[in-house]
């Protein structure tokens, strides 16, 4: 051993760009979430928070550069593929299957039966049942495991949401506004939601909410125009004159 | 056991239902038909096997394959192609420049058995191919669309011009093929001579029994994990993706199920008419088989086969009389389904003759079914659900 080892961060994204027609969305962005971080994500409409995510999870290809998650590569990678490595993705608008009950909701993420054959004889094992029923109760759901996921409100469809991520178990997830159209108090209780399912695993998220970044985050990324503007604490974040111009300042 | 069963029978009212049509195509029909109306509810019911096909492909997987015919045709040849080969022995066939082959092929200066019917002379491979060559035809179209994520009303215009090359190689290959006539003038099955009033009443029965097979293995399909996934893979194919399955995987799946029903049922057609021809592997017959499964309910396994059973009765009466008006009032159906009552016959009786059912009976025999139900009881959800959609289902469908 020589020397000073930094614990290798859980993803490192280094020189991504993605242009889309020529206009460069995602521009030569370097960024590194650490094991057991939670890291928040803001800037103006447009910055390229949300094509970031896309990035990550597969959903949009990168032009250039690399996303490095636990030493794999995900830019080849296939969306799958993507998700069985360990990265959870939820989206902006509430992502449920609005026909189908809760309880079966959070079963559809639970990874087993992820093949033709293995789905068309997976078995509702108590294992099952169980972990659903724990997630439920995690994220608050447990009355209503029986009904129509449909007829939730948009507060608990956001949760149900996070709750079909846990249900893999991912060591990163990443959350795209979370509480947006939530209440006040629906806030709160997603706040501490995500305070309790952060142990063990890195959450990266986007939020306008400044009350609620202040809230989770333990280091906050500013982008503006596809690059990073600034990163740090909240508060070295929120007295940085360049974000206040560009962000927070309007 | 208990669970599987239920599964298969989805429930005690789809047990009921599925009873209720049993009876009727077991005991009803071959009681009060004559050997010929028999013969031609067996062949409605040949149609019965695609439109079970396209309610899971269509209904449920929200593929809509406007192509069937393709498979329907499939299946028909390859026992077509067995039953010629058996009706072609150098004895019946003395007279032709090469005895022993099909007489279209002599026709057709061909003067040998070509290469791809040399199989056909066994039965087990024609069992065999009857299922799979479609199933695998199935399996390359759904892999180079699903996989490259054409999905829509693309892939139903291409399902289209598959049936429509399907049926121009076809006629245009006559040597090998019969072309335009098809393959006619069969005649036994392993010996067996399948013209008579006896051997088709057999025959209806057996393709009534693999009617009902077909309808239980689409519960089973249905009731599992995959049938739950088909319905959210229509509702957020996103989510589906983005929580770790290889949607085009699933998709592929069931279009191959799907093809391999209407290729039975093709089979089946062509020992109980005793032909197979071009005509009914095109574009219009495909759309007929998507208008059966419309007509019926695309949400119901059960409502396909009465749409098929229903719309074709209501071809044979319509065009006896009005020949030139036929294809008027089929359109002039379809878009009423699709306007007025998107779930078809099934919906119909979902929403209005289930309630007045339930209205007659005495108050204190109506269950609460609103109560929640326990997860054990739940595992059924997806097979009580087959027959039972509500409306909002299919409003989010595209």
């Amino acid at each position: 051993m020589s020397g000073f080892q930094m614990p290798k961060p859980v993803l490192a994204i280094e020189g991504l760009t993605v242009s889309f027609d020529g206009f460069k969305a995602v521009d030569d962005l370097n960024l590194y979430l650490d094991r057991n971080e939670v890291r928040v994500v803001i800037g103006p409409n447009g910055a390229g928070k949300t094509t970031v995510l896309d990035l990550i999870c597969g959903k949009t290809r990168a032009t250039g550069g690399s996303i490095q998650f636990d030493g794999r590569e995900l830019t080849k990678m296939k969306e799958f593929d993507i998700v069985r490595a360990g990265v959870g993705r939820k989206f902006q608008n509430p992502s449920i299957y609005e026909n189908l009950s809760v309880f079966e909701n959070l079963e559809m993420s639970y990874p087993a039966g992820r093949k033709v054959f293995g789905a068309l004889f997976f078995k509702r094992s108590a294992e099952v049942i169980a972990r659903v029923e724990e997630i439920a109760a995690e994220i608050g759901l447990s009355e209503q495991l029986y009904s129509e996921a449909g007829l939730l409100s948009h507060g608990q469809k956001q949760w149900l949401e996070i709750g079909m991520l846990l249900m893999q178990d991912p060591e990163l997830l990443m959350l795209d506004e979370p509480v947006a159209g939530m209440s006040v108090s629906e806030r709160a209780q997603t706040a501490e939601l995500l305070k309790r399912i952060s142990q063990g695993r890195s959450v990266l998220v986007i939020e306008h909410d400044m009350e609620f970044v202040k809230s989770i985050a333990h280091k906050v990324t500013v982008l503006h125009q596809g690059k990073v503007l600034a990163e740090g604490s909240m508060e070295a974040v929120q007295s940085n004159p360049k974000v206040i111009e560009v962000y927070l300042g309007h | 056991m208990n669970s599987t069963l239920d599964k298969f029978f989805g429930g005690k009212q789809g047990g009921i239902g599925l009873l209720i049509l049993a009876a009727l195509l077991l005991l009803v029909f071959p009681l009060l038909l004559d050997s010929f109306r028999l013969n031609m509810v067996g062949k409605y019911l040949t149609y019965a096997f695609v439109a079970v096909g396209l309610v899971l492909c269509w209904g449920y997987g929200g593929i809509l394959s406007l192509g069937q015919g393709i498979f329907f045709g499939l299946g028909g040849y390859c026992m077509a192609m067995f039953l010629k080969l058996e009706a072609s022995d150098p004895e019946s066939t003395k007279i032709q420049s090469t005895p022993g082959i099909p007489d279209f092929m002599d026709w057709n200066q061909i003067t040998e058995l070509p290469l791809f019917w040399q199989p056909f002379q066994s039965f087990g491979f024609t069992l065999l191919a009857v299922v799979a060559v479609p199933a695998i035809l199935a399996l390359i179209i759904g892999m180079a669309m699903f996989k490259r994520r054409v999905g829509d009303v693309y892939f139903s215009i291409v399902t289209q011009a598959i049936a429509a090359i399907l049926t121009i190689l076809i006629i245009g290959q006559q040597g090998l093929t019969g072309g335009v006539n098809g393959i006619t003038d069969l005649k036994t099955l392993l010996g067996w001579d399948i013209r008579t009033d006896e051997a088709k009443t057999i025959l209806y029965f057996v393709n009534a029994a693999l009617l009902i097979g077909c309808i239980l293995i689409g519960r089973f399909i249905l009731a599992s994990k995959l049938g739950r996934l088909l319905m959210a893979m229509r509702d957020k194919e996103e989510r589906v993706r983005f929580s770790g399955y290889d949607v085009a995987s699933f998709k592929i799946f069931v279009f191959c199920v799907a093809a391999s029903f209407s290729a039975i049922g093709g089979a089946m057609f062509t020992l109980q008419v005793g032909f197979m021809s071009p005509s009914f592997v095109g574009i219009v017959p495909s759309i007929e088989m998507v208008i059966f499964a419309a007509v019926g309910g695309r949400m119901s396994l059960l409502g396909a086969v009465y749409g098929a059973l229903l719309v074709n009765y209501g071809k044979t009466v319509f065009s006896e009389s009005f020949p030139e008006l036929w294809l008027y009032f089929m359109g002039g159906l379809f878009i009423a389904v699709v306007m007025y009552f998107p779930n078809g016959l099934a919906g119909l009786w979902q929403s209005h003759a289930r309630p007045w059912l339930a209205r007659l009976r005495l108050p204190d025999r109506r269950q609460p079914s609103m109560k929640p139900k326990p997860p054990a009881e739940q595992a059924g959800v997806g097979g009580a659900t087959i027959d039972a959609v509500p409306a909002k289902q299919l409003e989010s469908t595209p």
